[in-house]
């Protein structure tokens, strides 16, 4: 048994044994988990993929005279931000799109340029075209601004996202007639290709499917800059079906993650165009995990031959909400290049990327290794697989009208 | 010997039988990739001839100085390493599996490629490019 204080004390020392959520897997196979968990003392993990659920949060700076974009309109490079909020302060979010993109009026659309694009582009230090127009008080008389604005000149930009590094995830296939335009890729017709979104045994929640060390006010990687987890993401499910190693097979944890925007790098921070599904940000995050006891480490060092995932069928039974798996897929398999579905070979693809899930994952035992970058306690625990805490559909009602 | 080459017509030979007239002059045999007429533009055909070198040569000669542009397929698909990520969306929908995952990285196969353009719209970042 360790305590995160004293791997703390070694990483100050610069004493600490650091290794990535690969290099685990190797040492645990070659010498054992007793053996490797009395020896490791931090595991790190890394993911790079599209996730939706991303954000900024801008305070734009008062203007002379003041304008007030809150309940007005505000755009940054035409992509509109949410406004419902104080005078100065914006939310843009990774799908947002201009009011003029055709989406799928032709099937399929492109998405070249959303929300996500914007938050590359400021990342990237490029001017970005702020245009407010607002109705005007005795306080904020004006009612319209135009100008470019980069990343320095703005007061905070904090990147809030409220759904980021599912525990687990679909890999979609399609059994129609026709090709298919998900968040997941193009699916061509008759299990023409699966498509798959995860790190496997470098993805953070992967490896403590408990999420024993992990919880509110982790110290994490994020973006190429330090983030924290601020919240269990929406959407989460602890009470989740689990292989005997208490892995999810299917969605799982998810993290609300925040952090400075301005500390970031682009390079982990990427617009994404998902034909005929939307704009979206790639999200680049990693997760180190203290090896305290043999349990975590266990955890930490399963294969991808040991994780799996629920084939679905994106044509039915994922838009229906039907619920039906077709198979269960290891990334071992998956990674191979080729899935056995219904008696075929199907080549696969991911949406995730794994060489850069694996340069996050040494970066960040690089901060460690250094002695930059110390692991946290967690503030408290998010509710666990016996906490009877789950995901569940929107429940529609019939509507009460006036006098009705 | 084969080649594959994208040939662009100009809108004044769209109406003649040039790659037939080309087969039995040169001897050759060809394999149509892919072909598409835009209106009152030129009309495009990817395909790959063989037969002899010599002939090969002749041939393409033949189309250049009747004003038809060839260009070899394989230049015709470009992945710009800056942009990729390496994630592998592309990868099986290449029909010709010119597309490979190899230490992480995706890979691409130029001679095997047929310019379909399949990858493109699977690319999340925009990365691959179909120069025209």
């Amino acid at each position: 048994m360790k305590t995160i204080e004293e791997i703390n004390r070694k990483i100050r020392e610069g004493k600490a044994v650091v290794v990535t959520a690969e290099e685990l897997v190797e040492i645990a196979a070659s010498s054992g988990v007793k053996k490797a968990a009395a020896r490791v003392d931090v595991v790190t993990t890394g993911t790079f993929a599209p996730m939706c659920s991303s954000g900024v949060v801008l305070n734009l700076g008062h203007t002379r005279p003041r304008i007030k974009a809150g309940g007005g309109r505000a755009t940054l490079n035409g992509v509109p931000a949410y406004t419902g909020l104080a005078a100065a302060d914006v939310y843009l979010g990774a799908t947002a799109l201009p009011d003029d993109d055709p989406r799928n009026l032709v099937s399929p659309g492109s998405f070249r340029y959303g929300g996500g694009h914007v938050i590359e582009d400021l990342v990237a230090g490029r001017d970005v075209l702020l245009e407010v127009s607002a109705y005007g008080t005795d306080c904020y008389p004006r009612t319209s601004l135009k100008t470019p604005v980069k990343l320095a000149d703005l007061n905070e930009a904090v990147l809030f996202n409220p759904r980021n590094c599912y525990q687990n995830y679909n890999v979609a296939v399609n059994a129609s007639k026709r090709t298919l335009y998900t968040y997941l890729g193009v699916l061509e017709p008759g299990f023409g290709n699966a498509m798959y979104c995860s790190a496997g045994q470098l993805s953070p929640l992967l490896k403590d499917p408990y999420l024993k060390t992990i919880g509110f006010g982790t110290r994490i990687f994020l973006g190429g800059g330090v983030g924290y987890v601020c919240w269990w993401g929406t959407q989460f499910n602890p009470s989740v079906a689990r292989t005997d190693d208490g892995v999810p097979v299917a969605g799982g944890a998810t993290l609300c993650l925040i952090g400075d925007l301005k500390q970031m790098n682009a390079r982990y921070l990427r617009g994404a165009s998902l034909t005929g599904y939307g704009a979206s940000l790639i999200v680049g995050a990693g997760i180190p995990i203290p090896i305290l006891d043999e349990e975590t480490c266990r955890a930490a060092a399963l294969p991808d031959s040991r994780l799996k995932a629920p084939v679905v069928d994106y044509s039915v039974d994922y838009p229906q909400m039907t619920g039906k798996v077709l198979a269960e897929v290891t990334y071992a398999e998956l990674r191979s290049g080729s899935i056995a579905l219904c008696g075929k070979k199907v080549r696969t693809g991911s949406l995730s990327s794994y060489r850069m899930a694996r340069e996050i994952a040494a970066t960040l035992k690089e901060w460690i290794a250094a002695g930059k970058f110390t692991l946290t306690e967690p503030v408290f625990s998010f509710p666990g697989a016996d906490s009877g805490y789950t995901f569940k559909p929107l429940k529609e009602r019939r509507t009460h009208t006036a006098g009705g | 010997m084969e080649r594959k080459l994208v040939l662009s017509f100009p809108p004044t030979l769209v109406n003649q039988p040039v790659i037939s007239t080309l087969v039995k002059d040169f001897d050759l045999a060809f394999n149509i990739l892919k072909a598409y007429v835009t209106p009152e533009e030129e009309g495009n055909l990817v395909l790959e001839l063989s037969g002899e070198k010599e002939n090969l040569d002749r041939a393409v000669n033949r189309l250049k100085k009747l004003g038809v542009k060839v260009q070899s397929l394989s230049k015709r698909v470009e992945i710009r390493r800056e942009l990729c990520t390496d994630c592998s969306a592309c990868v099986p929908l290449c029909p010709t599996e010119a597309l490979e995952v190899r230490n992480h990285e995706v890979v691409f196969i130029s001679e095997k490629c047929i310019a379909c353009g399949a990858c493109i719209k699977a690319c999340p970042v925009r990365a691959i490019m179909l120069n025209v």
